[in-house]
């Protein structure tokens, strides 16, 4: 049915979000635990390592692995606080069937009764409409090895083509760019080189709140005497010591890293040594940005002419860089042509393959590098391959132990997906750690699909509010709860250790597929006894990929601290800085420069939605927040989204902080508190998108995707501002009470 | 005077601060105040800018939160760090929450008893870092020994501050880029710099 079985407040009331606010026994419990695991936080791609305080089989709280080189003890809020998603009110304890007729919507039911209802009605959908009429959606909260068998599962025992993951709205522009120009989808460098650049250059990144830890390696660099430079649309908080900001219009960014390149061309800072020797086509991006003049881009991008100049001149002029980005460019409808931009000027200046140059994506999801190279992306395989590729396909097949036929092609994306469901072309959909309805742009759009799906089962540890539409709900683990590798931002793979087993009658994700594949009656292909047998399948269908584990063990990835990939034969010692000596992964080992010519967003601003809409995160809470939502002190960090709006257009507005504004665009439209700051630009508005229903800011954003790599356009949204009714007290972060006009007077 | 504790000194870095609150919820993980973060973290004034300030008790060298106790409950060990009140003489009178010059201490109705950041004794007297400065991922928060810092890190340390005629001196640094200059001022943009103007919105953008 895919429609809420009861009301929205009864399924609330049941399954949450409630707050979990203190640790198991309440914090005046003696502080008292019987072993400490070392493992490594599930937010974001940051991957820190962190000790999970362990009392029986509940976390009780966390310590500080200061010996892992990455973060050395370092930790965000929301690792700091992780351990109270377990031991939570909330988690889902057994197998659980829609219900109407129940109170809060769900009756429980056996674990053989739930999978067996889920193996008919997939089996109901393929014979009506077709195999690929049943869909997949991952999510790469999961480790490695889950990634991979849900790749397999979803290939060979569903045997759909249409499989994605929530991936494809963190990085994918990124691993498109990077394949094309460099020949290999991951960040070029170990963190360890930042500290050694002469200039950092943060490009569409909220490095304090995405990716805190990062800000500890800029520093080291600026210790140095590096300069910093800043693009972003908003003075975020480490964009506020910058020594150039670029305070950019939303979705001008190619414009600027063209103006960029433009004046290093003008003023002779091109590399000619390095681009002749290990690039191709530069003459075709060099064209494509001749008429990039200063006061072109000053007028496209909104920036003053001279600080564009003084950031070309940085970065054309230092021996070493690092530029890094993140979604603040990919999230575009030109994502891919965004990061090319950037690609290009490290090109065109010789920083790639030496200590302190690169140009980076900073990965956001926990498992978003390792999760797409295992193949559970619409168009890869394992080991990063195409699945479009007839020898992958085959070295696929070979080690699957399948006839090359039976893999099928490439499939549609994730926002395709839902597309396709609400055009009655998908039927069916098995969802794993994803919450579409509150992640995907368009989120009415999202609900009208979920309502027209036939079945629709779900694997998760909360009932999201996605999985509130679920006919079946099985209940999987905790990222604590299992274990298994991920790859982080770096490209190092990493030990995830399992601290406790998961609570009730949940099991382990895998677990759970392997049975729903042995009822599909495909179990030939998952005879898997352990996590630790799964990742020795999916290091040897790395073998010869571009992302390739071949040679790695656990036992070696716990002993060194994790292991850059590629590692392609047992005693590599990993490769945490690609492309040395200028040798590209492309076959001849060049790069290549690709032509970006700026073009305007989807949607641009007209008379009636005349302000751009950004939308980000905050560093309290973690994408949909399944997680994040439901942990007390985090949520008291940051309740609710806020309207940030520059004094400017407030008093064009006649809104003052705490003043509810209705925010409208061509989607929908929401009401939520202002919070006027000199901190973003007069034209745009932003709006954090952690939240569900009538919080959610993708109610307002638009489903145009980037032609490559299918991301959706988050970050660029026309929209209308005007004043409601109501204020509420915003004292810094915290939103202290609601209240009318009248009881304000 | 030495500033060290054990063989290290803790430093605040306030221009470093990124707002994230690490050091506010892993200061109630400490185990000596479970639940009660003793740490504070204010916005300068979020209307102007992202500036945040964290603060942890400077453990002066004559505090005078102790001074002005009534119950002289507030006592410095060893080493020289301010300990919460005791909790048999503290009467809840908050003088020291007035008069502190940082406005570290604080009051908690449930146990009636003023407490404050003690450099988690139980953390340093035993060779590991703070809570704080342990997870602060910019390192605006740091513990450890002069040596390191002047080999790794920007900038001077002082060790005493001023309010009006009174000079207060402090076990734990602030950093300075000028010493002569003193604390940095961040509420006030440096004339000339993009802070004055971040969008360029005085500038004649063409």
């Amino acid at each position: 049915m895919a429609r809420l079985p009861v009301s929205e407040e009864a399924l609330i009331q049941r399954y949450g979000p409630h707050l979990n606010e203190a640790p198991p026994g309440g914090w005046d419990a003696a502080v008292d635990f019987d072993r400490q695991v070392r493992t490594h936080c599930c937010f974001c791609g940051q991957q820190c390592g962190i000790k999970l305080k362990v009392k029986g089989t509940e976390v009780v709280g966390f310590e500080p692995w200061y010996d892992f080189p990455f973060n050395e003890g370092k930790l965000c809020p929301k690792g700091v606080k992780r351990y109270l998603q377990g031991a939570h009110p909330d988690r889902l304890l057994e197998p659980l069937g829609r219900d109407p007729g129940a109170a809060a919507g769900f009756s429980s039911m056996s674990w053989d009764q739930a999978l067996d209802r889920v193996v008919s009605e997939i089996g109901r959908i393929q014979d009506s409409y077709g195999k690929d009429a049943f869909a997949m959606l991952s999510g790469v909260s999961l480790t490695n090895e889950k990634s991979y068998l849900v790749g397999k599962f979803a290939r060979l025992a569903l045997q759909t083509a249409n499989l994605d993951y929530n991936g494809r709205l963190c990085m994918v522009s990124a691993g498109v760019a990077n394949k094309r120009a460099l020949g290999m989808d991951r960040a070029p460098n170990p963190w360890s080189d930042i500290p050694l650049a002469d200039v950092v250059f943060v490009a569409g990144a909220n490095v304090a709140e995405c990716a805190p830890i990062t800000t500890s390696y800029i520093w080291r660099a600026r210790d140095r005497g590096a300069k910093l430079i800043v693009a972003d649309p908003r003075v975020t908080p480490l964009a506020r010591t910058a020594d150039v900001f670029l305070g950019l219009r939303p979705g001008t960014d190619s414009a600027l890293m063209g103006t960029i390149l433009h004046v290093i061309i003008e003023n002779g800072w091109v590399d000619r040594g390095f681009v002749d020797a290990h690039t191709i086509d530069f003459g075709a991006a060099a064209e494509a940005v001749q008429h990039c003049s200063p006061s072109w881009g000053a007028t496209v991008t909104g920036v003053p002419a001279d600080r564009i100049v003084e950031a070309a001149r940085l970065w054309g002029t230092s021996e070493t860089g690092m530029l890094l980005h993140a979604r603040g460019i990919e999230h575009h409808s030109k994502g891919v042509e965004n990061v090319w931009s950037c690609i290009n000027l490290g090109l065109a200046t010789g920083k790639y393959g030496r200590p302190g140059c690169g140009v980076a994506t900073i990965t956001g999801q926990g498992n978003g590098q390792g999760g797409r190279e295992q193949g559970h992306k619409c168009d890869q395989l394992p080991g990063n391959r195409d699945i479009t590729n007839p020898e992958h396909r085959a070295y696929v097949a070979s080690v699957w132990g399948c006839d090359v036929d039976e893999i099928p092609g490439k499939g549609l994306s994730a926002e395709e997906i839902v597309e396709a469901i609400h055009d009655g072309k998908i039927r069916g959909l098995l969802s794993i750690c994803f919450n579409p309805l509150v992640s995907l742009p368009d989120s009415r759009f999202t609900a009208e699909a979920l309502g027209k799906l036939e079945f629709f089962a779900v694997i998760d540890f909360f009932l999201s509010e996605t999985a509130q539409h679920a006919d079946i709900v099985l209940p999987g683990s905790l990222h604590e709860e299992d274990e298994g590798t991920s790859t982080s931002v770096e490209g190092r793979a990493i030990k995830i250790n399992q601290a406790i087993p998961p609570p009730g009658s949940a099991r382990l994700d895998w677990e759970i597929l392997i049975d729903l594949a042995d009822r599909l009656g495909r179990g030939q292909y998952f005879q898997f006894g352990s996590t630790h047998e799964i990742f020795d399948e999916m290091r040897v269908a790395s073998r010869g990929g571009t992302a390739d584990y071949y040679g790695m063990t656990w036992e070696r990835i716990e002993a060194e601290d994790g292991i850059f990939w590629p590692c392609p034969e047992a005693g590599h010692p990993g490769t945490p800085r690609l492309y040395e000596g200028g040798r590209f992964a492309h076959p001849d080992g060049k790069a290549r420069f690709n032509p970006v010519r700026h073009r305007p967003p989807a949607e641009v601003t007209d008379d009636e939605y005349p302000l751009w809409l950004t939308t980000g995160r905050v560093v309290s809470q973690y994408l949909s927040g399944t997680q994040t939502r439901r942990i007390g002190p985090l949520v008291e960090q940051y309740p609710e989204p806020l309207c940030e709006m520059h004094p400017r257009l407030a008093g064009t507005l006649g809104v003052a902080t705490g003043d509810i504004v209705r925010v409208s665009s061509r989607r929908g439209t929401m009401e939520l508190p202002a919070r006027v700051v000199e901190t973003i630009r007069p034209d745009t508005v932003f709006i954090p998108y952690h939240w569900p229903g009538a919080k959610a800011a993708n109610q307002l954003t638009n489903r145009a995707l980037d032609p490559l790599s299918r991301i959706p356009e988050y970050k660029v949204s026309a929209v209308r501002v005007e004043r409601a009714q109501g204020h509420v007290q915003v004292r810094d972060r915290r939103v202290t009470a609601l209240q009318t006009e009248a009881e304000l007077r | 005077m030495s500033h060290l504790i054990s063989d290290r000194v803790f430093v605040i870095d306030q221009s470093r601060c990124i707002g994230c609150e690490a050091c506010v919820q892993a200061c109630e993980e400490c185990g000596t105040h479970r639940g009660q973060s003793l740490i504070h973290l204010e916005y300068i004034d979020r209307a102007m800018s992202t500036q945040t300030a964290p603060m942890v008790c400077m453990h002066c060298e004559d505090p005078t939160c102790a001074e002005v106790c009534p119950a002289d409950a507030i006592k410095q060990n060893e080493n020289g760090v301010v300990q919460s009140a005791l909790k048999p003489r503290c009467i809840g009178c908050s003088n020291c929450v007035l008069a502190c010059p940082f406005g570290v201490p604080k009051y908690f109705s449930r146990p009636d008893q003023m407490m404050k950041c003690d450099m988690c004794y139980d953390r340093s007297s035993v060779g590991l870092k703070p809570m704080c400065a342990s997870v602060c991922p910019s390192q605006a928060l740091w513990f450890g020994t002069l040596d390191e810092f002047g080999a790794t890190r920007e900038g001077a340390l002082i060790f005493e501050l001023r309010f009006g005629n009174q000079a207060v001196p402090t076990k734990v640094g602030t950093v300075v880029h000028d010493i002569s200059a003193g604390p940095i001022n961040v509420t006030v943009p440096v004339p000339g710099l993009w802070q004055e103007d971040p969008f360029g919105l005085e500038a004649a953008v063409p």
